[in-house]
């Protein structure tokens, strides 16, 4: 029997770092195991004792790529738990923030993470020699939502102008954002028809997809919890049916549906359960790019992405036209002891938080259930299927996949906070 | 051309993700200096030793406290960006309380979490060239400071508190005018007093200001009707280890 251990260093190109380990043996592949090593921050531990307050400005910090998605199920879970519900100007201005940080970070994983995968280079800034308009117009569209992010939030990172019930400050006019965002439009739609054209692997696994789903909108903010399979349930019964448990190789939980693992979050879980409520422009841009109605293949996540930044900003333009400013920065939110739950499409997916508040209006209990630890058993499934027909193949190339098909998952390890190592092993 | 590493401790990304969101800026600073190992940008490995290393994050496994020693040896130059990396970050928390009892609320198998007791800076382990304050750190400095770098020079970055920051962009004052607790007077300047200009108190995310008379400032703060609770909560966040004693004062 041969051993054969190849060791190819940390995976690179995703937010955080992790590590992938397969064993084979006759053909098959026997163990398989995504190690997601980071050292774990704890932040469902050092929240308690905080005041209740204090979990929008405290959970920005699990993740500097999504800090909004982390301030906006965190004020959910408390104004629920509070007995609040922000509506009207407020919510819009949460919306136009949250389709900011859509926009950053999506173009930010389309042009600087996953781009140079299709195209041969190591690094965005290496594809900027030969395809220099393209970053260009990349790091212009990345502008464009960090801009927005920072107008809205105050700061591109970790922004300080979110609270419970609403802001510290609301904007009297926001028609100055209006050229920006109209130019990022047009690099939106460039950038769906960029890469459309892109060599995409003929795969297509048969997920069962996880999102939430709104009645009026390409849901991001709100909305009830869909499986694909047709059921649908609450956010506030989301203990009920998703469950994590600890693995060995991983700092990362894994996550349960309804007693199976390896379900997906993400764009092509929004796309497959929501795409009829896209932007006129994106749903245009999506059939152009012959996505179909259900998108499978999860190497075409990045024509999804691309025309979800061209949703965001055609929602984020109109949020704008219709903006009056309230007459208030923010709605009155008490403290009262109960338990709250809060979830919303974070650019890699959904993202849960559910608080207990007690008696003294500090937090007694945190839960925080983030996008990449519901996907990790499912990327393990994917590399599963990618790796066994393969197996034949030589190793700096079935690692080269495997690397790339972490990445079309976008998957953002700091989340779970970690360092990744890749090693093959044929036994 | 000279080199430049980044490198990730426990962190959530943001300040390293602050060098990508030099959008204007990137490709120039790219053609000055080799990106040459950047993990979270680049697939390229390029070998050390490197001229200018950004270190992110805190010390908080047994196995960081070799890989930072390891990056030490392969820098020229070790420059910590970040809350996290300058005192240790948010999860320093767990210094106050117990790593144990830590992992214990987050997973079933606490004892198969490999963790240190405490989260500390780097420089607890290894000698720093110059720490940047911010919890992120911000976009301007960052460039002046490998600007600094690649002229051989100090980085011109001020010392003194936010207030003086307030003051240059015409904020009123949040704790006099409306009695807003706010750790601006002893908070190192960097963001552009950015939360007072958003109508709320600086809650101190840049670390302490050079020699901070917090004992001043928590006497204004408890007549401002904050507890002590309160002031304990609002010092320890994050930047834990260097503000962690002065509510004490
Ligand atoms: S200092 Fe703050 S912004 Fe920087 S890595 Fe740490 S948590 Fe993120
Ligand atoms: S005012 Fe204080 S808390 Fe706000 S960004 Fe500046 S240093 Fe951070």
């Amino acid at each position: 029997m041969t051993h054969k251990t190849i060791r190819v260093g940390g995976l690179t190109r995703v937010e955080g770092e992790g590590a992938l380990l397969v064993r084979a043996r006759d053909g098959r592949v026997t163990d398989l195991q995504l190690k997601i090593y980071e050292p774990p921050r704890f932040f469902e531990a050092l929240l308690r004792g905080r005041a209740f307050d204090e979990p929008p400005d405290i959970t920005a910090r699990v993740c500097g790529i999504c800090p909004v998605a982390y301030q906006m199920s965190a004020c959910q879970a408390l104004e629920s738990a509070c007995g609040v519900t922000v509506e009207g100007a407020l919510r819009d201005l949460r919306l136009l923030l949250y389709y900011g940080e859509w926009i950053e970070s999506h173009a930010l994983h389309v042009y600087l993470l996953h781009a140079p995968d299709f195209l041969g280079f190591p690094s965005g800034v290496a594809m900027a020699a030969s395809h220099r308009p393209a970053v260009e117009r990349g790091l212009a569209l990345k502008k464009a939502g960090n801009e927005l992010v920072a107008a809205v939030g105050g700061r591109a990172i970790h922004p300080v102008n979110v609270r419970l019930g609403g802001f510290h400050r609301v904007p009297a006019d926001l028609t100055p954002l209006a050229g920006p965002l109209r130019r990022a439009l047009r690099a939106a739609l460039d950038t769906v028809e960029w890469v459309s054209g892109f060599d995409f692997p003929d795969v297509e696994h048969d997920y069962r997809f996880l999102a939430l789903r709104h009645p009026a909108e390409y849901a991001i903010l709100s909305g009830d919890v869909a499986v694909s399979d047709g059921t649908a349930f609450p956010v506030h019964d989301w203990p009920r049916h998703v469950v994590e448990e600890q693995v060995r190789h991983s700092t990362a939980l894994h996550a349960r549906l309804d007693g199976r693992p390896g379900y997906l979050t993400g764009p092509l879980a929004r796309y497959a359960l929501n795409a009829p409520l896209l932007s006129p422009l994106a749903l245009r841009a999506a059939a152009e790019a012959g996505l179909g109605r259900v998108c499978r293949n999860p190497f075409r996540s990045i024509v999804v992405r691309a025309v979800e930044i061209v949703h965001a900003c055609e929602e984020a333009l109109r949020l704008i036209d219709r903006y009056v400013p309230p007459d208030e920065p923010a709605m009155p939110v008490a403290a009262r002891p109960g338990v709250g739950h809060g979830a919303s499409e974070a650019p890699r997916g959904t993202l849960y938080h559910r608080y207990r508040i007690d008696e003294d209006g500090l937090i007694a209990e945190a839960d925080i259930v983030p996008p990449t630890a519901q996907n990790q058993a499912r990327i393990e499934d994917d590399l599963r299927a990618l790796v066994e027909p393969r197996l034949g193949l030589p190793v700096a190339r079935l690692t080269e996949l495997c690397e790339r098909a972490i990445r079309n998952h976008d998957p953002c390890i700091s989340c779970s906070a970690h360092f990744l190592d890749l090693s093959l092993r044929h036994g | 051309m000279r080199k430049l590493a980044v490198w990730k401790f426990a962190s959530c990304d943001g300040c390293q993700l602050t060098l990508l969101d030099c959008e204007d800026e990137l490709l120039s600073v790219a053609a000055t200096i080799d990106l040459a190992y950047f993990l979270e940008a680049s697939s390229a490995r390029g070998a050390g030793p490197y001229d200018l290393s950004l270190v992110e994050g805190s010390i908080s496994t047994p196995d960081d406290v070799e890989r930072i020693k390891h990056v030490r040896r392969v820098s020229r130059h070790l420059v910590t960006i970040g809350a996290c990396a300058t005192s240790g970050g948010v999860q320093a928390l767990r210094n106050l309380a117990g790593v144990r009892e830590f992992a214990a609320v987050v997973y079933a198998r606490p004892d198969h979490i490999e963790a240190l007791e405490r989260s500390t800076p780097i420089s607890a382990h290894v000698p720093v060239d110059f720490e940047l304050r911010g919890c992120p750190i911000d976009k301007r400095q960052l460039l002046e400071v490998i600007g600094a770098f690649l002229a051989g020079r100090r980085p011109a970055v001020p010392a003194h508190s936010v207030c003086v920051e307030c003051k240059a962009r015409g904020n009123p004052c949040v704790l006099v005018a409306h009695g807003t607790p706010c750790l601006g007077p002893v908070t190192q300047a960097g963001c552009g007093a950015l939360c007072p200009a958003f109508n709320r108190g600086c809650f101190g995310c840049f670390g302490p200001m050079e020699s901070p008379n917090a004992a001043a400032l928590n006497a204004r703060l408890r007549a401002a009707g904050m507890t002590g609770d309160e002031l304990a909560r609002v010092y320890r966040t994050f930047n834990v280890t260097s503000f962690g004693g002065s509510s004490d004062a």
